[in-house]
C-alpha cells in the first residue's frame, strides 16, 4: 500500500515522457492525495527499466541491433554525398549565424535532397528512410550547422511527426507531401509563458462551435522554433471535454493549423545565444477556426500526443550531438598534432592525451546509444522512452563537454570566432534545454524506473516493511553472469564492472524505496544520482555491445576501439558507483542543509550574506 | 537522330581525404577511407546530361570498371541523370592492378557491341593521375580526341569543342563519333537531388565480367614503392655572400 501512492493517474506505459516527472514533482509539491492505482507490475524488456531491479536484461541491448540492409545502406549513400556536398558548397554556416537567418533558398535546395521528408512514406513525397538513416543524416547535419539541424527537427522531428503518427489518411495526404517537399514547413506549438516542462498546464484554449463543425483556438504559443515562417502548426490546447461521469474538466487537446485559417500572427525572430540561423518566435493564434478533419488524435488526447511526438523524434537530438563532437574531435585532433609549446607538440602532453582521450570516448559511448535507440525504434520496439531519455541528456552534455574541451585545448584561438568552435558551443547549449530540460528527463529517467521497481518490489512483499526487508536479504547475492556470454572475451573486465555495478545500482534502489517509500518523489538529490547512475550503465553497456560486434569485422581498427570501449566503461563505472555511494549514503543533514542555504537566500530575496570588508 | 553517349566514371579517394602510405609501401590506405566519383568524371557526366536536356543527346549510360563498390557511383550517376548503368566488375584483388588500357580495352568491347557516339570521360583520375584512357581508346577506337574541353557545342554530326591548353584556348570540331575528355572549368556538376535519386533505384545496372568481355588483364606496370614525399628539410641562414658560396660549394650544387 505504501508504495501504490507512487502511481499517478495517467499510465506510465504508455509512450510518454519528459513531463510527465513533472506531475510526480507537482503532485507531491501540492500534496494532492492521487487515487492508488493498480498494483500491476509490468513485465518490460527495456535494460533501464530492468536495470532499477538490479536485473540485467540484456534482449534489447545485445547483440547490437543496428543492421542496415544493403538496399538502406545505398540509399543512405546516395543522399549523404550531395547532403555533405551541399553542406560544405551551398549552405554557410558563419553567415547564418552572423545574419540570424538561414536563407529560403538554401532550404528549399536542402528540401531538394530530401532532407525534410526523411521519414516520410515515398507514396506522400517522402525519402521512405527509416530512423536509422535518419539518424545518420542527423550526424551530418549535426556537423555542420546545428541551427539548420533545429529548422529539419523542428519541422519533420516534432512539428509534423504528429500527422505521421496519429494522423488520419486524409489528413497525411493533405498536408504530407507539402511538407516532406518542403513546399511547406511545420512547426510545433506547445510552450505558453506559463508552459515549459509542465506541459499540461497549457492556457490555450480549444473549444467546438455550437454547429459542430469547426474549432475555435485561441493560443499564445512562444519560443517555436519555425514560428515565424512555418504554414503548418501542431497545437496544443485545453479542450472542456465530458467526462465518464457526467462531469466536464479541461483536457489537452492537439490540432493541425494552417496559417491560411486566419487569426495567426508571429512576433519578430527571438535574439538568441546560438543556433542564430534558426527562426524561434512567438505565435499567436486568436480565435482561429480549425475545421473539424483537423484535429489530431482524439479530443482531450493531446498530452499523450504531445509525450508521443517528443519521444518519438528524441533520438534526432543524439543523432546531432554526436555529429557535432565528432566535428570538435577533429578539429582538437588538427590542433595538437600541429601545435606545439614548450618544445613539445601539445600530443605529448599526458593532459592533452587525457582531454582527448575522454573526448574521443564519450563520443563513442553516444554514437553506441544513438544506434542502439533508432535500429530498436526501426524493429518495433515500442519501450525506448527510458533509452530515448537517457540518451538525449547524455548526449546533449558529452557535446557540451567536447566543444568546451576543444576550445580549452585551442587556447586563445578556441576563443575566436575564425576557429569556429564558439559558434558550436553557443549552438549546443540550447540542447540541454529544449526538447524535454536534462533536469527533467533525469528525474523523469529515475522516478519511472524506480516507480518500476517499486512496483515489482511490491508485487513480491508479503505485506508491510517486514516482507520487503526479508525481501531484500535475498536479493542481490552478487554479479549475475548475464553479460558472459555476449561480451567479447576482451572486454571481460569491462563486462564484469559493468555486471556489478548492475547489482549495486538494483540494491541501491531498492534500499531507496525501503527508506523513502512514496517519499522517494521528493528526494530530488537521491534521484538525480540515480538517474546519473544509469546513465552512465547505460551507457557502458551500449559501448560493450556496440565494441563487440564490431570488433567481429573492424579490421585494423579492432584493437584500438576496445580500447576506447574499456576505458570508457573504466571511468563510467568509477562515476556510477560514486554516484550510488552517495544515494546510499544518509543524506538528511546534506539535503536539509542545501535546502536552508537555498531558502535562506530566496526569502531574503538575495544571498545574505555580507561583504567580507563590510563583516571584518 | 540517335546519339547515344557512354560516360566513364571511377570510383576514387574523395579529394578531401588526407591520404596515407600504407605500411608496406605498395600503395596507400584505402580500406575505410571515403571516396566518391572522380571530380572530373562528374563534369563529363553532367556535359552529357546537359546535352541530353538540350536535346542533342539521346541516352547516357555510365560505364565503371572495379571492384564491386563500383556500383556506388554508377548509382550516383543514374541519380545525376544517367539513363542506364554499365558495370564491368573485377575481384577486388586485382582491382588496386587496373590499368587504363585495360579499361579503354573494356570500353571498345562494350562500344563495338552497342554502339555509341560519344565518350566522355574526365580528363584525368585524381587517384593516379594516369591522364591516359581517353587517348588510348581513340587511338584503339581510330576515333578523333578532344581532350580538356571547356566548353562542347553539337554542330550536326560534329562537336565543336574549346580546349584549355597551356597557351590558351584552343577550339577544334571533331566529327562523331569521337572521344572528349572533361576538364574543370567545363561545367558545375548539379546536386543529385532526391526524386532523382529514388529514381535512380529503378534504372537498370548491367554488371559483366571482364572475362564474359574477353580482355587481357595482364598489367603492363609493377608498383615498385609508393611513399610519402620527403619531409620538407629545414633551411638555414648564411651571414654573407662567400658564406652563401661555400656553402652551396659545400653542398654539391656549385663545382667546387
Amino acid at each position: 500500500r505504501m508504495l501504490s501512492r507512487l502511481a499517478p493517474k495517467a499510465a506510465v506505459r504508455s509512450a510518454i515522457s519528459g513531463t510527465n516527472a513533472s506531475r510526480f514533482a507537482s503532485a507531491a509539491a501540492t500534496g494532492k492525495k492521487e487515487k492508488p492505482a493498480p498494483m500491476a507490475a509490468q513485465e518490460s524488456d527495456s535494460f533501464c527499466m530492468n536495470l532499477f531491479r538490479g536485473k540485467a536484461k540484456v534482449d534489447q541491448v545485445f547483440p547490437y541491433p543496428l543492421n542496415l540492409d544493403e538496399e538502406r545502406k545505398e540509399t543512405l549513400q546516395m543522399i549523404l554525398d550531395p547532403t555533405a556536398k551541399f553542406l560544405n558548397e551551398v549552405n554557410d554556416v558563419v553567415k547564418n549565424d552572423e545574419n540570424a537567418e538561414t536563407p529560403m533558398a538554401v532550404l528549399k535546395q536542402f528540401a531538394e535532397l530530401g532532407a525534410f521528408g526523411a521519414l516520410v512514406p515515398p507514396e506522400y513525397e517522402g525519402a521512405g528512410m527509416n530512423n536509422t538513416q535518419m539518424a545518420r543524416l542527423a550526424e551530418i547535419v549535426g556537423s555542420h550547422d546545428l541551427g539548420l539541424g533545429v529548422i529539419m527537427g523542428a519541422h519533420q522531428s516534432i512539428g509534423y511527426k504528429g500527422i505521421l503518427l496519429v494522423g488520419t489518411e486524409e489528413q497525411k495526404k493533405k498536408y504530407l507531401p507539402d511538407l516532406a517537399t518542403g513546399r511547406k514547413f511545420a512547426a510545433f506549438c506547445l510552450t505558453e509563458p506559463s508552459t515549459g516542462s509542465d506541459a499540461n498546464s497549457v492556457r490555450s484554449t480549444a473549444r467546438k462551435s455550437d454547429d459542430g463543425s469547426h474549432y475555435i483556438l485561441n493560443a499564445n504559443k512562444i519560443y517555436i522554433s519555425n514560428g515565424g515562417f512555418a504554414d503548418v502548426f501542431t497545437v496544443f490546447a485545453q479542450m472542456p471535454i465530458k467526462q465518464a461521469d457526467g462531469t466536464t474538466k479541461n483536457k489537452v487537446t492537439a490540432f493541425i493549423v494552417e496559417r491560411g485559417f486566419g487569426g495567426i500572427t508571429n512576433g519578430p525572430p527571438e535574439k538568441k545565444m546560438g543556433i542564430k540561423g534558426s527562426n524561434t518566435a512567438v505565435v499567436d493564434f486568436e480565435n482561429v477556426k480549425i475545421p473539424k478533419e483537423n484535429l489530431l488524435g482524439g479530443e482531450g488526447e493531446g498530452f499523450k500526443v504531445a509525450m508521443n511526438i517528443l519521444n518519438n523524434g528524441r533520438f534526432g537530438i543524439p543523432a546531432a550531438m554526436t555529429g557535432a563532437m565528432k566535428h570538435c574531435i577533429k578539429k582538437t585532433i588538427d590542433h595538437v598534432t600541429t601545435r606545439e609549446q614548450f618544445g613539445h607538440k601539445l600530443e605529448e602532453y599526458g593532459n592533452v592525451q587525457e582531454k582527448l582521450a575522454n573526448m574521443i570516448a564519450k563520443q563513442y559511448a553516444c554514437e553506441s546509444i544513438l544506434y542502439i535507440l533508432a535500429s530498436n525504434m526501426d524493429r518495433g520496439i515500442q519501450d525506448y522512452q527510458l533509452e530515448a531519455a537517457i540518451a538525449k541528456v547524455f548526449t546533449s552534455e558529452c557535446a557540451w563537454f567536447t566543444c568546451d574541451e576543444a576550445i580549452q585545448v585551442h587556447g586563445g584561438m578556441g576563443f575566436m570566432k575564425e576557429t569556429g568552435l564558439e559558434r558550436v558551443l553557443r549552438d549546443l547549449r540550447i540542447f540541454r534545454i529544449f526538447e524535454g530540460a536534462n533536469d527533467i528527463m533525469r528525474i523523469f529517467v529515475g522516478l519511472t524506473g524506480i516507480q518500476h521497481a517499486g512496483k515489482h518490489l511490491q508485487a513480491q512483499a508479503s505485506g508491510g516493511i517486514g516482507g520487503l526487508i526479508g525481501l531484500a536479504m535475498g536479493r542481490f547475492a552478487g554479479p549475475s553472469g548475464a553479460f558472459n556470454g555476449v561480451v567479447d572475451p576482451a572486454l571481460k573486465k569491462s563486462a564484469d564492472a559493468l555486471d556489478n555495478c548492475v547489482s549495486l545500482f538494483g540494491r541501491t534502489v531498492q534500499d531507496l524505496l525501503v527508506k523513502h517509500k512514496k517519499g522517494i518523489i521528493n528526494r530530488q538529490y537521491e534521484v538525480v544520482r540515480v538517474a546519473d547512475a544509469a546513465i552512465d550503465i547505460y551507457g557502458m553497456a551500449a559501448t560493450l555491445s556496440r565494441c563487440t560486434q564490431t570488433s567481429k569485422s573492424a579490421g585494423s581498427t579492432a584493437e584500438y576501439e576496445k580500447k576506447v570501449a574499456n576505458y570508457f566503461c573504466e571511468t563510467a563505472a568509477a562515476r556510477a558507483e560514486a554516484n550510488l555511494k552517495s544515494v546510499a549514503a544518509d543524506n538528511e543533514a546534506i539535503v536539509n542543509t542545501i535546502a536552508e542555504i537555498s531558502k535562506g537566500a530566496c526569502s531574503a530575496g538575495a544571498n545574505p550574506i555580507a561583504h567580507p570588508i563590510d563583516t571584518l | 537522330a540517335e546519339m547515344r553517349v557512354l560516360v566513364g566514371v571511377k570510383r576514387v579517394v574523395d579529394y578531401a581525404v588526407k591520404v596515407r602510405v600504407k605500411p608496406d609501401k605498395t600503395g596507400v590506405i584505402t580500406e575505410g577511407v571515403q571516396h566518391s566519383m572522380n571530380p572530373f568524371d562528374e563534369i563529363a557526366l553532367e556535359e552529357a546530361v546537359k546535352l541530353k536536356e538540350k536535346k542533342a543527346v539521346t541516352e547516357v549510360v555510365a560505364f565503371s570498371m572495379g571492384g564491386p563498390k563500383c556500383q556506388e557511383v554508377l548509382r550516383t550517376a543514374l541519380a545525376k541523370g544517367a539513363d542506364k548503368a554499365i558495370h564491368i566488375e573485377i575481384p577486388d584483388a586485382d582491382a588496386s592492378q587496373l590499368e587504363p588500357l585495360h579499361v579503354a580495352r573494356a570500353m571498345r568491347k562494350i562500344i563495338e557491341s552497342d554502339k555509341f557516339d560519344a565518350v566522355f570521360l574526365g580528363k584525368q583520375a585524381i587517384d593516379d593521375d594516369a591522364n591516359q584512357t581517353g587517348s588510348l581508346l581513340a587511338g584503339m577506337m581510330d576515333w578523333p580526341q578532344a581532350l580538356y574541353a571547356s566548353k562542347v557545342e553539337p554542330d550536326g554530326k560534329s562537336l565543336k569543342v574549346t580546349r584549355e591548353i597551356d597557351g590558351g584556348l584552343d577550339t577544334i570540331k571533331v566529327t562523331l563519333p569521337a572521344v572528349l575528355s572533361a576538364d574543370l572549368r567545363l561545367n558545375e556538376p548539379r546536386y543529385a537531388t532526391l526524386p532523382n535519386i529514388m529514381k535512380a533505384k529503378k534504372k537498370p545496372l548491367e554488371k559483366k565480367s571482364a572475362k564474359d568481355l574477353g580482355i587481357d588483364l595482364a598489367p603492363q606496370t609493377k608498383m615498385v614503392e609508393v611513399s610519402e614525399p620527403p619531409v620538407r628539410q629545414a633551411g638555414g641562414f648564411v651571414d654573407d655572400v662567400p658564406a652563401l658560396i661555400a656553402k652551396l660549394k659545400e653542398k654539391g650544387f656549385i663545382k667546387a
